[in-house]
């Protein structure tokens, strides 16, 4: 979907995380990408380059990391990876299922660079 | 699909790309860092939410397919209940008035947004379609997305519900193939059933099988706005939703799409930070 104005909003958090820091760069940063999250992390790292010139992020690197959605099933209580597209329960086929892993977009980690004088 | 372009950026989130000169003076706070990717739009939803439950106007989201009927739903909507609830209409297209004015001609109060090269509504562009609204004077406001089946998804607009169309022109594999958008269905409406006799292919339980297998439990109705059939329980689910909507209102709570109270877990813990000296990387 909206992979430039996400960009341009982790660039925003990582602004505000390099001045509480007192950091002087951002080098490395990783999103997890959630399989429904509506984002394609391909879509991302693209959009990334555009929007991280002139930023603190500037030189920064983005790896992301893409989830599987995962459920629990409400009847005989196993936590499974799924397809998108098919969150019933692999191991009993019941439908009535829990998403929980593979909906999120996360901004798991951040390196950044200190001066460290 | 839509970064390469520029298609993502909207009249109502083209500020967030250009940022104040002063934004380095903001002051940062722990909670601010913990929001997530998308908190921008959220934050601006939760607001819109407010506004709508203040007056009490339950606001549905209806998103399809270009050509899957919103349009011609809406306007046998319009014509069975006006006079019982006042309706108000948003309209969202890339280009022309040309939906708000076959809304405008029912009478009822319309705006609609051109979006240019967008494709889908955001909250940001809600917050200023309302601001052209009375809507101390509704009952029930539909938000008529963008018709295409990926993007709107991702954006809580403020909306109570979400009404997915899939049209029997189409294939009724398409909660399938689109699972994000299914997946946050609070309803599905099968539509053109007058069409069916002609186009033998599109399975009605297959197309509801699709859906199931998303784990949703979201009601699946057939109808055809133009016979008319199956309007009546479209229009006993909508009474159900504004009743419900209503006791809601009274002990000061309201109405999320179910995928939004479920929520994105934007705001699970905050990213892990890790230093490295300067001249480490020179």
């Amino acid at each position: 979907m909206h992979e430039l104005s996400l960009c341009q909003n982790i660039i925003d958090q990582l602004t505000d995380l390099a001045k509480l820091h007192d950091a002087v760069a951002v080098a490395r940063i990783e999103v997890r990408v959630g399989a429904l999250s509506g984002v394609e992390a391909q879509l991302l790292r693209n959009a990334f380059t555009l929007i991280q010139a002139g930023t603190i992020a500037e030189t920064a690197e983005l790896i992301t990391e893409e989830t599987a959605p995962r459920v629990t099933c409400r009847t005989c209580g196993a936590e499974s990876e799924t397809l998108p597209n098919n969150l019933s329960c692999p191991v009993c086929g019941n439908l009535d299922t829990k998403l929980i892993d593979g909906y999120e977009l996360i901004l798991a980690r951040v390196e950044l660079v200190r001066n460290e004088d | 699909m839509c970064n390469t372009c520029g298609c993502n950026i909207t009249d109502g989130n083209r500020h967030l790309l250009s940022p104040p000169p002063n934004r380095a003076a903001q002051i940062s706070t722990p909670e601010k860092i913990l929001n997530g990717l998308l908190d921008h739009n959220d934050q601006q939803a939760r607001i819109n939410r407010t506004r709508l439950d203040a007056q009490g106007v339950l606001t549905i989201n209806l998103m399809s397919s270009p050509g899957s009927g919103k349009t011609s739903l809406l306007e046998s909507t319009i014509r069975t209940l006006q006079g019982k609830l006042r309706i108000g209409v948003i309209e969202g297209d890339l280009e022309t008035e040309n939906d708000a004015d076959r809304i405008r001609a029912l009478d009822v109060p319309v705006h609609q947004i051109t979006t240019g090269t967008a494709c889908h509504l955001d909250a940001h562009l809600i917050h200023s379609a309302l601001d052209r609204l009375d809507l101390t004077k509704l009952d029930l406001l539909f938000i008529e997305n963008v018709g295409n089946l990926v993007c709107p998804a991702s954006f809580d607009l403020g909306h109570h519900r979400n009404v997915i169309l899939l049209s029997v022109t189409e294939g009724d594999d398409k909660p399938a193939k689109y699972p994000v958008m299914f997946r946050a269905a609070d309803l599905m409406l099968i539509s053109k059933t007058d069409l069916l006799p002609y186009l033998t292919e599109f399975s009605p339980v297959r197309a509801e099988h699709c859906l199931r297998r998303l784990a949703s439990t979201a009601p699946a109705l057939h109808l055809s706005a133009r016979s008319g059939e199956g309007l009546a329980d479209w229009f006993g689910w909508l009474a159900a939703e504004i009743d419900h909507y209503r006791e809601l209102l009274k002990e000061r709570q309201t109405l999320t799409p179910r995928v939004e109270s479920e929520g994105r877990r934007l705001h699970a813990p905050g990213p892990q930070i890790v230093f490295r000296p300067l001249a480490a990387t020179t």
